[in-house]
C-alpha cells in the first residue's frame, strides 16, 4: 500500500469541504466580500498556494540584499531603531526653536520644519495672499535672519533636519547653508532632507508656483550642487504621503511615487549627470494609513521595485543606488474631530505598521490635529507612542518579522504588480510630466476620494466614533490657538529688514539670479548669493516668477 | 423648478482640495448646479463669480487658519452687490472659539471634518428652499 501525501491543494480542497463548509452553514460570514480601506478584496485564508512562485532569493532577498524586500539593513534596528522625527512648526521662528530644543531635550533625534503657506508658495509676510496665513500651519521664515532664529542654539553638526518645502525649497536650503556657513559647521558634515519634490505638488498638495518643467530644473540644479557640495544631504523626498492624503489608494500611493522618483532621476540623467552620483541621495515618504496588513506589504514592495527600476531601467552600479530609504508619517486623514483620544489608538497601529515595514524614520500625528495643529502635550503623546513601540512591544527585535506571511507576501506582490501596471500607463503618456500636464493622476485621485467618502456614507467603511459608535456631547478637548502676533512680529522684521541691508546688493543678487534663470547655469549658486544678502523669500521667488510665469492648474471635479 | 447653484471656491493659499472636490461632486450629485472656483481665490474673485453665476449658495473650503481673515471680507463683499440672500457656508478646519464669530458675520453653516456629506446636502437644499418660500 503506498501513502499518499497530500498536496497543498487537494489539502485545500478536503478543509473546504470538511471544515469550511460546516462552520459556514453554522454561522455564515459577516459579509459577502471582505476589502482593505483601499478597495482592495482580501481572501477569507492565504496558504502556500496564494504565493506557488515565490523564490526567496530573488523575491525578497536577506535583509540589506537586493532586492531589499526584507529591508535595506542587514539588522534591521537591532543595531539602530529608526529616527523619530516630530514635524514641527508655528508662529515666529522663535517659538518654534523653543518647541525643537523641547523635542531634542525629550528624546527627539532629528527635527523637521513645518513651515507656514506663506513661505511655503513664496510670499512675504506683508503680500496680500499672505494676510491670516502668517505662522498658522507653521513657523514663518522671510529671510536668513529668521532661520537663524529658527536654529539659535542648535548644533546642525549634530542633528539631522528634515525641512518640508517644494516650490522654494532651493531657497530654503539656501538658507540653511548660510546660517551652517556663520556657525563655522562645514556644509560637509551637514545632514538631512530638503522634500524638494514638485511633482507631487501639482498631483496633490497643489503647493505650486511656476509651471512643471522650469520646476524640474530647480530640482535637478540641487541634485548637482549636492553631489559636489553637500554629499550627505537628502537632495529630494519623493513623497506619496500627500497623493495619499489627497485620497489614493495605496496603490496609487505606490506607483505615483515610484514613478515621480523615475522621472527625477530621469530628468538628472537627461541634465547631464551620472546615476550613480546623485541617485543614492534620493528618499522617499510614505503614508501609513489604517489598513495594517496593506501597507506593510506598500513599503516592502516599494523596496522591490526601487531596486529592480535603479539596476535595470536606469543601469545603476551602486547597491546605494537600489536602496529605497524611507520617512513614513501616519496618516493625518484618518484623524477625527469626534472623541479625538480615539486618533492616539488609529496612529498607533498606523506606526507599527511603519516599524514592520522598514521604514528609516516616522512621525506620528498627535491627537488633537483633525482640529489644530497640535498641542505641546499633545506632540509629546506622539513621540512617547513611537517610544512604546520601539522599547516595549519587541517589534523592532527581529528584522521583517512578517515575512513569508503568505498574506503579506501575496499583498506585496498585488501591489507590485499594480504598480508596474500603472508605470506603463504613464509611460506611454510620456512620463510624469507630461501626465500631470494632463491631469491623469489628478483625476484618479480625485475619484478615489469620492469612492471612499460614498463608502463611509454607505457605512461599508466604518470610522469609530463617527458613522458608528458616535457620541454626542463630547467635553471638547483644549487645543494650540494660534493668534496674530506672529504676523505682527514678521512683518515688523520685515520692514526693519528692508531698511537696514544694503539694497544694491540685493538688487545685484535678485539680478544675477533672473540672468541664471534665463541661460542654464545652476541656479543653486545665485540664490546662495541672494540669500546672503538677505534677499526675501518672496524676492528670490518673484526674480524666479518674472523668467518662468506661474503655474494655474484647470479647475476641475 | 431652477437648480440650487452654488460656487465652490478655495480661498487663501493653501491647496488641499479633497475636501472642495468631494463636496463639490456630492452636491453635484444631489442635483445642483455647482461651479467650482479652483485653488488661490481672493474674496473679490469669489464674490464675482457669485455674481456672475447667479449663485444661491457660496461654500468656502478653508483649512489653514485664515478663516476670521477671508470670511468676513467675503460677507463684506457681498453686502456691497446687495447678494445678501446668497446663503454662505463654510467647510474645513474651524477651532470651537471661532465658530460664534463666523455666525455673528452671517455664516449660516459650518462643517467640520466628519460631517457626512448627506447633511450638507439638506442643509444646503434646506435653507435655500426655505428662502424661496420667504421671497
Amino acid at each position: 500500500m503506498s501513502k499518499t501525501v497530500a498536496t497543498p491543494s487537494s489539502a485545500c480542497a478536503d478543509w473546504e469541504r470538511d471544515t469550511l463548509a460546516p462552520a459556514l452553514e453554522k454561522a455564515p460570514e459577516r459579509r459577502a466580500s471582505f476589502t482593505t480601506v483601499s478597495g482592495r478584496e482580501v481572501e477569507r485564508l492565504y496558504t502556500p498556494e496564494a504565493v506557488p512562485d515565490l523564490d526567496y532569493a530573488r523575491d525578497l532577498g536577506d535583509p540589506g540584499v537586493f532586492p531589499y524586500t526584507r529591508g535595506i539593513h542587514a539588522t534591521g534596528y537591532r543595531g539602530k531603531p529608526w529616527t523619530m522625527r516630530q514635524f514641527a512648526g508655528f508662529g515666529t521662528p522663535e517659538e518654534t526653536n523653543q518647541r525643537y530644543r523641547e523635542l531634542l531635550a525629550a528624546g527627539g533625534t532629528g527635527l523637521s520644519v513645518a513651515f507656514d503657506l506663506p513661505t511655503l508658495m513664496g510670499r512675504d509676510p506683508d503680500h496680500e495672499l499672505s494676510l491670516g496665513e502668517v505662522g498658522k500651519c507653521g513657523v514663518n521664515v522671510t529671510s536668513l535672519a529668521d532661520m537663524e532664529r529658527l536654529f539659535d542654539r542648535i548644533d546642525l553638526s549634530a542633528i539631522t533636519t528634515s525641512m518640508t518645502i517644494n516650490s522654494p525649497a532651493a531657497m530654503i536650503f539656501a538658507m540653511y547653508l548660510v546660517v551652517a556657513e556663520k556657525t563655522g559647521v562645514d556644509w560637509q558634515q551637514l545632514s538631512g532632507t530638503i522634500q524638494n519634490d514638485i511633482l507631487k505638488e501639482y498631483i496633490a498638495q497643489k503647493e505650486y508656483i511656476y509651471p512643471p518643467r522650469p520646476s524640474m530644473r530647480l530640482i535637478t540644479d540641487v541634485f548637482a550642487f549636492c553631489t559636489k557640495h553637500v554629499p550627505r544631504w537628502n537632495t529630494i523626498s519623493v513623497s506619496g504621503y500627500h497623493i495619499r492624503e489627497a485620497g489614493a489608494t495605496a496603490a496609487q500611493e505606490l506607483a505615483f511615487t515610484l514613478r515621480d522618483g523615475i522621472e527625477y532621476v530621469q530628468w538628472g540623467v537627461d541634465a547631464g549627470l551620472e546615476v550613480d552620483d546623485f541617485a543614492p541621495r534620493i528618499s522617499f515618504f510614505f503614508n501609513a494609513h489604517n489598513d495594517f496588513f496593506e501597507e506593510i506589504a506598500k513599503y516592502r514592495a516599494a523596496r522591490r521595485i526601487w531596486a529592480h527600476v535603479m539596476r535595470d531601467r536606469f543601469g545603476a552600479k551602486q547597491e546605494r543606488s537600489w536602496k529605497l530609504r524611507f520617512h513614513t508619517q501616519t496618516a493625518g486623514v484618518s484623524l477625527t474631530a469626534q472623541q479625538p483620544y480615539n486618533n492616539v489608538v488609529r496612529t498607533t497601529i498606523q506606526a507599527l505598521a511603519a516599524v514592520l515595514g522598514g521604514t528609516q524614520s516616522l512621525h506620528t500625528n498627535s491627537l488633537d490635529e483633525a482640529l489644530a495643529l497640535p498641542t505641546a502635550e499633545a506632540a509629546t503623546l506622539a513621540l512617547r507612542t513611537q517610544q512604546v513601540i520601539a522599547h516595549e512591544s519587541g517589534v523592532a527585535n527581529v528584522v521583517d518579522p512578517l515575512g513569508g506571511s503568505y498574506f503579506v507576501e501575496k499583498l506585496t506582490c498585488e501591489l507590485e504588480a499594480d504598480a508596474y501596471r500603472h508605470f506603463d500607463t504613464i509611460d506611454r503618456m510620456g512620463g510624469m510630466v507630461a501626465a500631470v500636464e494632463q491631469g491623469y493622476p489628478q483625476r484618479e485621485i480625485a475619484e478615489s476620494a469620492y469612492r471612499f467618502q460614498q463608502a463611509v456614507e454607505r457605512k461599508d467603511e466604518i470610522i469609530v466614533g463617527l458613522n458608528e459608535f458616535a457620541m454626542e456631547d463630547q467635553a471638547p478637548i483644549s487645543t494650540l490657538y494660534i493668534d496674530e502676533q506672529a504676523a505682527e512680529v514678521q512683518g515688523q522684521r520685515l520692514r526693519e529688514l528692508r531698511a537696514s541691508r544694503d539694497q544694491a546688493a540685493v538688487h545685484r543678487a535678485l539680478d544675477a539670479l533672473r540672468r541664471a534663470a534665463v541661460g542654464h547655469d545652476n541656479l543653486m549658486y545665485p540664490i546662495v548669493d541672494a540669500v546672503r544678502a538677505y534677499a526675501t523669500i518672496g524676492e528670490t521667488c518673484d526674480a524666479l516668477r518674472e523668467v518662468w510665469g506661474e503655474y494655474e492648474e484647470e479647475p476641475n471635479v | 423648478m431652477r437648480k440650487i447653484r452654488v460656487i465652490i471656491a478655495k480661498p487663501g493659499l493653501d491647496g488641499h482640495d479633497r475636501g472642495a472636490k468631494v463636496i463639490a461632486r456630492a452636491l453635484r450629485d444631489a442635483g445642483m448646479e455647482v461651479i467650482y472656483t479652483g485653488l488661490r481665490q481672493t474674496a473679490d474673485q469669489i464674490v464675482s463669480a457669485a455674481l456672475q453665476e447667479d449663485a444661491d449658495v457660496i461654500g468656502l473650503s478653508i483649512l489653514s487658519g485664515a478663516h476670521l481673515h477671508i470670511c468676513p471680507r467675503v460677507m463684506t463683499l457681498l453686502q456691497q452687490h446687495q447678494l445678501d440672500n446668497v446663503l454662505v457656508v463654510v467647510g474645513g478646519i474651524i477651532p470651537d472659539q471661532d465658530v460664534a464669530k463666523l455666525h455673528a458675520i452671517g455664516i449660516r453653516g459650518i462643517f467640520i471634518p466628519g460631517t457626512p456629506m448627506q447633511q450638507i446636502v439638506d442643509f444646503i437644499s434646506g435653507h435655500v428652499r426655505a428662502h424661496a418660500q420667504e421671497a
